[in-house]
């Protein structure tokens, strides 16, 4: 039970969902064959997947190999051949572009997370209760959000500031990362005072981050929906259909939102 | 396919910039390179020749902490000028000057190694002050190493992305370079406006390499 230990100093886990766990793993590695799934996992969820792999490896016996990437990367890498099962994407559109394409099994797609923003400043008292009273009185140089043409959470953050009517005042104000990753990145380092930044990189396991913090309400965008494929390579392989409904099993959905996720 | 004039002509502005101060602060650097006899030489050499093999990543990992309001001298610059490097034209002049040096300061250095002492010498002994003989004499008889210099400096700093990428928060006209323009084509999968951008840098890139190749052969060095 290694991997139960290992995983304690990592993040906090209750006693009962140990139980669980372990009444998973023993159910689940029964019937199984040992096998490997290659799984393609959007950066922004890589750290979600590496707490989750010990746990589906013990449980099943099979091997998770994890790349990580960005989701337009992957996409790229898929569409040329690359040797992946699952395609865990930081959008919904790669997944369904994928199925249109051939590249991917039909209906297979779902969305295994939903993420959320916070407004986040690594001073102290820069954001104050109300986020948008801080983004309205503009008491700031920069604000780092993601590329909204590349990143999703770039194209939410981008619809926040539309809601509250601050796009176009803030435009000067504006710093682009390349990933939403990027972004934090931007603020950790203080060269922005000021992000829109996943509230996952806040969260993350056993972090914790310093600064001034306000979460952004789910109805200012559109759900940043993450959605999860089986990719048509992997459709032979019963490890990486296996894998996918782990995704949805009310353990990894707890992990998940551990994280800062919100799991559908 | 609209060919986007912006991030050409910030790219273009960029380099001119950033091989102008290089001209300035490479040339006594090369020269006392090719002149001294100290120990450190080897040290300076060393210093100058890091981005050549250093990944970006480690240059725009230093600089995102240099250029950060909360270093000491990143919060200085604040506090005159009222901007930050970061996200800055000015930030990436300081970064491409730190990225190309050693594609100014090695021709130069070479070219001067080449002139060698003794027309300086000569020069001495009709009177020229030592800047003078540096303008008259070595200069004009390291032009060869000036235009390699020039044309491989100012080359390099168009070809300039991972430190860009992570200090320039791609601003329209401010710090979105051509190369930050292809990466966004090609994550968006717009290919076609990324294969305007990439085959006319490959076609650049060669030309300059051509030229530089081609003057080394019809003007090998000369001294004397």
């Amino acid at each position: 039970m290694r991997f139960v230990v290992t995983h304690a100093k990592l993040l906090p886990v209750p006693a009962s969902w140990r139980a669980v766990f372990v009444a998973l793993m023993v159910a689940l590695s029964l019937p199984a064959q040992a096998a490997e799934v290659r799984l393609a996992v959007a950066t922004n969820f890589a750290e979600v997947v590496e707490t989750i792999k010990p746990w589906f490896e013990s449980a099943t016996g099979h091997r998770l190999i994890v790349s990580t990437g960005s989701t337009g990367k992957l996409y790229a890498q898929i569409k040329s051949g690359a040797a992946f099962d699952v395609l865990l994407a930081a959008d919904l559109q790669t997944p369904q572009r994928l199925v249109t394409e051939g590249e991917a099994v039909a209906a297979s797609d779902f969305t295994y997370a939903l993420g959320r923003l916070a407004l986040w400043s690594a001073s102290p008292a820069l954001v104050g209760a109300d986020g948008v009273a801080t983004l309205r009185e503009a008491k700031f140089r920069h604000l780092a959000i993601a590329n909204p043409q590349l990143a999703p959470y770039g194209a939410a953050a981008r619809e926040v500031l539309l809601a509250i009517g601050s796009w176009q005042e803030l435009q000067p104000r504006l710093v682009y990362g390349q990933n939403i990753g990027h972004a934090f990145s931007l603020v950790a380092s203080g060269n922005a005072e000021l992000g829109l930044v996943a509230l996952s990189s806040l969260k993350g396991a056993g972090r914790s981050v310093a600064g001034s913090s306000w979460l952004v309400p789910a109805k200012l965008h559109t759900p940043i929906r993450q959605d999860a494929v089986l990719l048509t390579r992997g459709q032979a392989n019963a490890a990486a259909r296996e894998f996918l409904d782990t995704l949805k099993s009310p353990e990894v959905r707890k992990v998940i939102e551990s994280f800062g996720y919100t799991a559908p | 396919m609209p060919l986007e004039l912006g991030p050409l002509w910030l790219t273009l502005k960029l380099a001119a910039v950033a091989t102008g101060v290089l001209l300035v602060v490479g040339s006594p650097l090369a020269w006392w390179l090719a002149h001294t006899r100290s120990r450190t030489k080897a040290v300076v050499e060393a210093v100058t020749a890091l981005p050549l093999v250093l990944p970006p990543t480690v240059l725009g990992f230093y600089l995102l902490l240099l250029f950060s309001p909360r270093s000491s001298f990143g919060g200085w610059w604040v506090q005159v000028t009222e901007t930050t490097l970061a996200f800055s034209f000015t930030g990436l002049v300081i970064a491409s000057v730190l990225y190309s040096l050693p594609f100014m300061v090695q021709p130069l250095q070479l070219a001067f190694e080449a002139v060698g002492r003794a027309p300086l010498e000569a020069a001495a002994t009709l009177r020229a002050s030592r800047l003078d003989a540096f303008f008259s004499v070595a200069s004009p008889m390291a032009m060869r190493g000036y235009l390699s210099a020039i044309v491989l400096t100012f080359a390099h700093t168009v070809g300039e992305f991972g430190v860009v990428l992570m200090v320039g928060g791609n601003i329209p006209g401010q710090t979105k370079v051509i190369s930050i323009a292809i990466y966004e084509h090609v994550e968006t999968l717009q290919y076609a406006s990324a294969h305007v951008l990439a085959a006319g840098m490959l076609v650049f890139s060669f030309l300059v390499l051509l030229f530089v190749y081609t003057m080394n052969r019809r003007f090998p060095v000369q001294v004397g």
